[in-house]
C-alpha cells in the first residue's frame, strides 16, 4: 500500500508556514535557543483560550489545522502526536508554584493543560474528533513512533491520518538541562552553526503536522515510503550498515537518493558520524542541514520531514540548507538520517512517485 | 492474526509481584494508607496506595548501582517488567522483541526533589537526565536486552492500556514477533497537588460506585504483559495466560478532564472494543470499570456501560479499592487482574460500596466471587484529553496460573 503526504506544515524558527517565502532567506537567532515564530494567534484563538494554552499547543492547533486544510481533510481517522517532552510551560508553571506555596493555595490550570497528551487532546477537542488518539513521548522516538503509528492506521484500512512532532523549549528547561554539558551554554548565531568545531548542541523547538493517506490527490506532497529506528548502536560502522541495508531493503544505491537530510546539531562530537557518513557514503550526494534552522529537539525530523516533502512538491531547496554548490535537477528521492546524542537514530525515505 | 498473553508482572501497593497482589484480592486486602515514603504537606491527612518497597530495597533486588540513578518509576518499572519477561520463559533473541509502556509521571518523583535547586544554583546530578518520559522504558529496555523496538506512551491514564494496543498492533502489522507491553508511575508530589487542586482527591478510603464517592486515592504501580503472536506460540510450542481478543481506542472530545454527561467516549471505546473482539455485548461476562471514585468519572462510566450492555448486563466491580488510582499504570495493572480473573475463574470485589448511585440502575459486585464462569472481560482506562481505551481479555483453555 502506497502512503501519501497529502498536507504539511510547521511552525518553526523559520517562515515554515509558506515554502516559497522559508526558501527566500534565513531567519537568523542570536539566544541561547531558537524559537519558533509566532503565528497571529488572534486569528485562530479567543483570547482567553490563547491566554491558557502554551505555545506548543497554540502552534500545534495551527500547524494540524492548516495540515488538514491542504488536504482537504475535515475529520482525520485518527490523530497521533509525537513529543519528547510534552508542555514543558505548564509543568514549570505548576511544579514553580507548588514549591514557592509549599503545596498550598493552588490552581488546576496548569496541571490540567501540563498531560503529556494535551496536544493530541486539544486538536480533537476542536475538531470534535472522536477517533484514535494516541501520544508518543519517546524523546527522539517520539515523531517516529507516531509515524509508525499513522502508518499501521492505514494499513488497517482507515483513509485519513493526522500525524504531529511537537516539542517546545522554554528558558527553565534550557537552563537545568544545559547542565548535563550536551548543549551550548552561550547565545549564539544559528547560522555559524558549522562554522566551529565546538562542543555542545545548539537547541530549539518546533511543530510540525501532516495529513497522511493511502490516497494520491492533486495536493500530494511526497510519496512517504519507510522509517527505521535504532537504538544506540554501538559503532559507527553499526550505524553505516543501518542505512546502507535500509537502501539494499529498498533496492536503492546512494547515487538514487536525490537529496539527503542529516542532523548535525553543532555538538561537534556527536556530529562526528554525520561528516563520517558524508566522507563514506553520501559523497557524490546532495547533503543538506537543518538544525541551524530549528535547533536541537527530540522532535527535530518533524521538520526534516517537512523539509523533504516540500523539497520534493516544490522541486527546490534554499541555498542557506547546504554547504555544496550543486543542487539536483530533480527531487525525487529524499532519505533523512539523524541521531539525537546517538541515543535515539532514525532514517526516513520519502519520494516524489 | 491472534495475540496472546504469556508474561505477568505487577507491583502495586497490594503486593511486589502477582502472586502477592492476587493473594490481597482474593482476601480483600486493601493497599490505601499512610504514606511511607513520599514527603509531602499532605500526608497527615489523606491516604494513598504506594508500594510497600522502597526504592533502595528495589535496586537491591534488580542488582543495580547503587551509585545510578533511577527513579522510582524506573524502578517499579523494571520491577514488573522482570517478572512479566521471566515468567514467560522467553528471551530477547530468538525474534524481533521490543518494549511500549506509558507513563505519565516519568521523572517528576526526582525532578520536583532537585528543580529549585537546579535552577537556582550550581547543583547539578545524573536525575537531570531521567525527568523525560522515554527514560523508564529505557532502563527496561537495556535491563531485559530488549532494543529491537522501543517506544513509550502518554495519554494520561489510559497510556498502559493504550501502550497494549500499540503492542499488538505491531505484532499484527508484521513489525515484531513478541512485545512486552504496559507502564508505570509512582507517586509524586505533582500529580498529588495537580489531583487536589482539582477537588477530586479523597482523603480516606475511596469507595469507587457508591453513592457518596468523594473522589480517588492516588496510587503508584507497575504492570507488564508479554505479548506473542499466534505463529510464535505455535512455533515455540508453548502456552498462553489469555487472549487479547479485541480493543479501542477513542476520544470523548468534550473536555480537557471532565467526560461528557452521557460518557460518549467511553460508550464508544467499548462498543468498538467488542467489535473489535468480534464479539456480542452478551459475551462479555465482566467488566473490570475504570471506577475511580470520583463523581464525574463513575456516573458517566456506569451511563455507557448501562447504555451499551442494556438488558445484558455482565458483572463488573472497580478494583480501584484495592490499589488507588495508578494513572498510567492503571491499565495494564487491572489487565493483569482481569488475566488472574479468567485463570482462577474469579471476580474481585467492588470494595466499600455501600449504597447505590440513584442516577445509575447498575450496581457493582461486592463480594469475591469465586468458581465462576468468566471467558471474556472487558477492561476500561479513561485518561485527560478525553482518551478512552477499552481492552478485551478472554480465556484460552491449556493453562492455568495456580497459587496456592
Amino acid at each position: 500500500m502506497n502512503i501519501y503526504i497529502n498536507g504539511a506544515k510547521s511552525v518553526s524558527p523559520q517562515n515554515s508556514l509558506d515554502y516559497n517565502l522559508f526558501c527566500e532567506n534565513v531567519i537568523e537567532h542570536n539566544g541561547k535557543f531558537a524559537t519558533a515564530i509566532k503565528p497571529n494567534y488572534k486569528q485562530h484563538f479567543k483570547p482567553i483560550e490563547a491566554r491558557r494554552m502554551s505555545k506548543v499547543v497554540k502552534n500545534s492547533v495551527i500547524a494540524a489545522k492548516f495540515a488538514l486544510e491542504e488536504a482537504k481533510v475535515e475529520m482525520p481517522d485518527a490523530i497521533s502526536v509525537g513529543t519528547g517532552l510534552g508542555i514543558v510551560s505548564d509543568t514549570e508553571k505548576f511544579l514553580q508554584k507548588m514549591i514557592d506555596n509549599n503545596e498550598q493555595f493552588l490552581t488546576p490550570t496548569s496541571f490540567i493543560q501540563s498531560t503529556h497528551n494535551t496536544v493530541a487532546g486539544q486538536i480533537a477537542l476542536g475538531l470534535k474528533c472522536h477517533n484514535h488518539n494516541f501520544t508518543f513521548v519517546h524523546r527522539a522516538f517520539s515523531f517516529e513512533s507516531a509515524l509508525q503509528d499513522a502508518v499501521m492506521q492505514l494499513r488497517e484500512g482507515k483513509s485519513n491520518i493526522l500525524v504531529g512532532a511537537a516539542d517546545e523549549m522554554t528558558d527553565h528547561y534550557y537552563d537545568i538541562i544545559k547542565k548535563n554539558g550536551l548543549l551550548k551554554t552561550e547565545p549564539f548565531l544559528n547560522t555559524d552553526l558549522y562554522k566551529y568545531k565546538n562542543k555542545g548542541a545548539y537547541c530549539g523547538e518546533a511543530q510540525s503536522f501532516f495529513a497522511l493517506s493511502s490516497e494520491n490527490k492533486p495536493e500530494t506532497y511526497a510519496k512517504f515510503i519507510d522509517n527505521k529506528t535504532f537504538y544506540k548502536p554501538k559503532s559507527y560502522d553499526e550505524i553505516k550498515t543501518n542505512i546502507e541495508d535500509f537502501l539494499t531493503h529498498h533496492n536503492l544505491q546512494t547515487s538514487d537518493i536525490d537529496m539527503v537530510i542529516l542532523g548535525p546539531s553543532g555538538d561537534y562530537d556527536s556530529d562526528k558520524v554525520y561528516y563520517s557518513l558524508q566522507n563514506d557514503l553520501f559523497m557524490s550526494n546532495y547533503v543538506t542541514y537543518y538544525k541551524h534552522l530549528v535547533g536541537e529537539f527530540h522532535t527535530a525530523t518533524g521538520f526534516a520531514f517537512w523539509l523533504a516533502t516540500n523539497a520534493i512538491k516544490f522541486n527546490k531547496t534554499p541555498d542557506f540548507i547546504s554547504l555544496l554548490n550543486i543542487k539536483p535537477k530533480k527531487i525525487n528521492k529524499v532519505l533523512i538520517y539523524n541521531h539525537y546524542f546517538n541515543i535515539n537514530h532514525s532514517i526516513f525515505l520519502l519520494s516524489k512517485d | 492474526m491472534r495475540i496472546f498473553i504469556t508474561g505477568i508482572g505487577a507491583i502495586s501497593a497490594i503486593g511486589n509481584n502477582v502472586e502477592e497482589n492476587y493473594n490481597s484480592l482474593i482476601s480483600q486486602k486493601s493497599g490505601i494508607k499512610k504514606l511511607k515514603y513520599l514527603e509531602t504537606t499532605h500526608s497527615k491527612d489523606t491516604l494513598f496506595g504506594e508500594c510497600s518497597l522502597s526504592d533502595n530495597e528495589m535496586i537491591e533486588l534488580l542488582e543495580l548501582d547503587k551509585n545510578g540513578f533511577y527513579t522510582r518509576t524506573a524502578l517499579l518499572a523494571m520491577t514488573a517488567a522482570k517478572e512479566a519477561f521471566y515468567s514467560s520463559g522467553c528471551t530477547s533473541e530468538d525474534c524481533r522483541t521490543g518494549i511500549v509502556s506509558g507513563t505519565t509521571v516519568a521523572g517528576m518523583g526526582q525532578s520536583e526533589k532537585f528543580y529549585d535547586k537546579y535552577l537556582n544554583s550550581d547543583f547539578s546530578n545524573g536525575y537531570i537526565n531521567t525527568h523525560e518520559a522515554a527514560d523508564s522504558t529505557e532502563k527496561i529496555a537495556e535491563y531485559l536486552n530488549i532494543t529491537d523496538y522501543m517506544t513509550t506512551i502518554s495519554t494520561a491514564c489510559s497510556s498502559s492500556a493504550n501502550a497494549i494496543i500499540y503492542g499488538a498492533r505491531l505484532i499484527k502489522n508484521g513489525v515484531l514477533d513478541r512485545v512486552v507491553v504496559g507502564g508505570a508511575d509512582s507517586l509524586s508530589r505533582f500529580t498529588v497537588n495537580g489531583f487536589k487542586t482539582l477537588m477530586i482527591l479523597d482523603k480516606q478510603q475511596c469507595k469507587p460506585y457508591d453513592r457518596d464517592r468523594k473522589g480517588l486515592n492516588l496510587g503508584e504501580a507497575a504492570a507488564y504483559l508479554v505479548l506473542e503472536s499466534e505463529d510464535l506460540l505455535k512455533k515455540n510450542n508453548r502456552l498462553a495466560l489469555a487472549e487479547l481478543k479485541g480493543y479501542a481506542n477513542t476520544n470523548d472530545a468534550y473536555h480537557q478532564t471532565a467526560s461528557s454527561p452521557d460518557g460518549y467516549g467511553a460508550f464508544l471505546a467499548m462498543s468498538q472494543a467488542v467489535k473489535n473482539a468480534k464479539l456480542k455485548t452478551a459475551d462479555i461476562d465482566y467488566i473490570n470499570a475504570h471506577g475511580t471514585g470520583t463523581p464525574n468519572n463513575d456516573l458517566t462510566e456506569g451511563l455507557a456501560i448501562q447504555r451499551l450492555f442494556d438488558k445484558e448486563m455482565p458483572l463488573f466491580s472497580s478494583t480501584k479499592a484495592f490499589t488507588g488510582h495508578t494513572l498510567a499504570a492503571a491499565g495494564s495493572l487491572e489487565a493483569v487482574f482481569s488475566i488472574l480473573s479468567l485463570n482462577q475463574q474469579v471476580i474481585f470485589p467492588n470494595m466499600f460500596f455501600e449504597n447505590q448511585i440513584e442516577e445509575l440502575e447498575i450496581t457493582p459486585e461486592t463480594k469475591l466471587i469465586e468458581n465462576i464462569k468468566v471467558n471474556n472481560i472487558l477492561s476500561n482506562s479513561f485518561g485527560f484529553g478525553g482518551n478512552d481505551t477499552s481492552l478485551i481479555f478472554s480465556r484460552v483453555d491449556n493453562l492455568n496460573i495456580k497459587f496456592d
